[in-house]
């Protein structure tokens, strides 16, 4: 029990230091950014007072960091009151700054958006899982058939097609030929389909693989001769003992690939024109140099992940004793 | 290796070749608008069609093979050999520093999902071939890195790595002549893969307008250009598209056939 309690603890901290040191990464990241962001932003015609209102107002006039270092005079202290102190005390009381371009809060720009991207997210993750579940296990099940050889092709084929090729095809197809679902946007309720299975094709393909060899993997295991000597049918065989065991490996895979849906969900937003995170990222953040906002979408897709990761690591070693134990 | 493999090997192959000889195989000039024939639909003239601004899609798709592969093989050397340079001293050294470097910075670098952190990098250092090979390098080398360390925890407690250090062989001398050649298969696996993934990368990159900027006949800012026209002309972004495809499936057969043939335990599924 102190051991389990011991270990726990460790995994959090590590947790927190990765937080910590990515937090940290994407607010030097401004520091990169070629010249200077005021005149970047406000343009070659902006007045000098302009430039100055524009800095004070972001803090851009204050010190990057707690020291500096420079030719001259080496490194040089700069006290607490610089960017990167002034953004962990936002951040602990959720304040992501405020946006170069409207002076909108952060946050609020983001909170606004992320629930569509998560939406976008968990539909595709249940697109995949839809598909990958009967066809994994008929693949596995049939190994070396034509049925196992059609559903591997087809799970590479998934793999290998991207985003944004599928995603116009299925457009042309379902939305411009048969007129079920409008192109782009979200007016229906039904408009998710689309650029859930666009988003949940490579998953669906990847979740394929898995579950045929795990499907391979349990058939040849002792309690499913068992099952069968018993006179159980071959599909309670399949459905309640192998499925239930195989899965395992599936959850880690599901929980890992949520946040290659997260950055996938980018350019499925580009492609429907979905108002997520991800299109916020693009137009207003990118396209409009707004660093902060930026930073922030940056920031809350790759934290959403760490929390994601470290989640699933605790469910799967709840899941399987064995992990627990070794 | 299997079947798959050796398609992807052909396939493969004919990307290199219409990458090396790109200038004899073009038919047209790859940046040269005609804005009198656009939209073509393909012909014997133009093998694929023409794009929206009267340009020659098949010259520029035979082109785009040149930017594809050459940053997906830049990526994938520079990232092998900082990843193989990282995991293996993890993996020799272990104690603090292995649990520094795998416990610590590759989890750091794992903590960005897929191209978040290739995105965030390009869009404060702006966009550019340069820029977007380093940005694909940054998040490519951790799983060159990740499974070099794996390799070498297992070959340094072999007995021929045991029985240098007996003779007194530096670490340096057991690294590279004793462990590092015997530690190195996975990483064609994962260098195979690698360029799947990195093709892929520089193709999302550029559709996103972060990658390599117009005129240059990157593939995947010719489907983002083809967009918007797709219902009247799909072949424009048809044959980027399966160019994308082809290359990928191909990187990916063979470093499928290749992990099940050093894998003896696969071979047989």
């Amino acid at each position: 029990m102190k051991y389990k309690l011991l270990n726990f603890l460790r995994q959090f901290a590590l947790m927190l230091l990765v937080i910590w040191t990515v937090v940290s990464l994407v607010t030097l990241l401004i520091e990169v950014v070629p010249g200077d962001p005021a005149t970047v932003i406000l343009g070659e015609t902006a007045t000098q007072e302009q430039i100055e209102n524009f800095r004070g107002k972001h803090g851009l006039d204050q010190p990057a960091f707690f020291f500096s270092y420079n030719g001259d005079s080496g490194f040089v202290w700069n006290g607490a009151n610089n960017r990167y102190a002034d953004y962990w005390l936002g951040l602990l009381q959720g304040d992501l700054g405020t946006s170069f371009q409207t002076d909108r809060p952060i946050s609020e720009m983001i909170f606004e958006r992320y629930p569509a991207t998560i939406k976008l997210a968990i539909a595709a993750m249940l697109v995949a899982i839809g598909i990958a579940l009967p066809l994994g296990v008929l693949a596995g099940s049939r190994k070396n058939t034509i049925v196992d050889n059609l559903a591997s092709f087809f799970a590479l084929l998934g793999i290998s097609l991207p985003t944004f090729v599928i995603g116009p095809f299925l457009v042309y197809i379902f939305a411009i030929r048969l007129g079920w679902f409008s192109p782009t946007g979200s007016l229906y309720p039904e408009d998710i389909i689309l650029p859930a299975v666009t988003l949940g094709a490579a998953l669906s393909a990847i979740l394929t693989r898995m579950v045929r060899s795990s499907v391979i993997e349990e058939l040849g295991e002792d309690y499913v001769r068992t099952a069968r000597a018993k006179g159980v049918s071959e599909v309670k065989v399949l459905y309640k003992h192998v499925l239930k065991n195989g899965l395992i490996p599936v959850v880690t895979i599901l929980g890992l690939q949520l946040g290659v849906l997260l950055a996938g969900a980018i350019i499925t937003e580009k492609i429907f024109n979905w108002q997520g995170l991800g299109l916020l990222l693009l137009e207003d953040g990118i396209g409009k140099r707004d660093y902060r906002l930026v930073q922030g979408c940056v920031l809350v897709i790759s934290i959403t992940f760490i929390i994601a990761n470290s989640l699933t690591d605790f469910v799967y070693r709840k899941l399987d004793p064995r992990i627990r134990i070794s | 290796m299997n079947r798959l493999a050796y398609i992807g090997l052909a396939i493969a192959g004919l990307f290199i070749l219409a990458a090396i000889f790109a200038p004899f195989i073009a038919t047209h000039d790859v940046t040269a608008q005609n804005l009198a024939m656009r939209y073509i639909a393909p012909s014997a003239e133009h093998w694929f069609g023409t794009d929206g601004l009267g340009r020659d899609v098949f010259s520029r798709v035979v082109y785009g093979a040149r930017i594809s592969l050459e940053v997906g093989i830049t990526v994938v050397m520079v990232s092998s050999v900082f990843g193989t340079i990282i995991g293996a001293i993890a993996g020799f050294y272990g104690g603090f520093v292995d649990k520094f470097l795998s416990g610590y910075v590759f989890n750091v670098f794992l903590a960005f999902p897929g191209l978040l952190l290739a995105i965030a990098l390009v869009a404060f250092l702006g966009a550019g071939q340069g820029k977007l090979i380093a940005a694909l390098c940054v998040i490519g080398w951790v799983g060159y890195a990740r499974v070099m360390r794996g390799q070498v925890l297992k070959v340094r407690e072999y007995d021929y790595v045991q029985a240098a250090r007996a003779l007194g062989a530096s670490n340096m001398r057991m690294l590279f002549t004793h462990i590092l050649p015997n530690a190195i298969q996975p990483l064609i696996v994962q260098a195979s893969l690698g360029m799947a993934g990195a093709v892929l990368s520089e193709a999302s990159l550029s559709f996103l307008g972060l990658g390599i900027p117009p005129p240059a006949p990157s593939w995947g800012t010719m489907i983002e250009e083809a967009r918007q026209f797709f219902s009247s002309s799909p072949h424009v972004l048809f044959f980027p598209g399966m160019a994308i495809a082809l290359t990928v499936l191909a990187f990916n057969f063979i470093g499928d056939g290749l992990r099940q043939y050093l894998d003896p335990k696969q071979r047989t599924r």
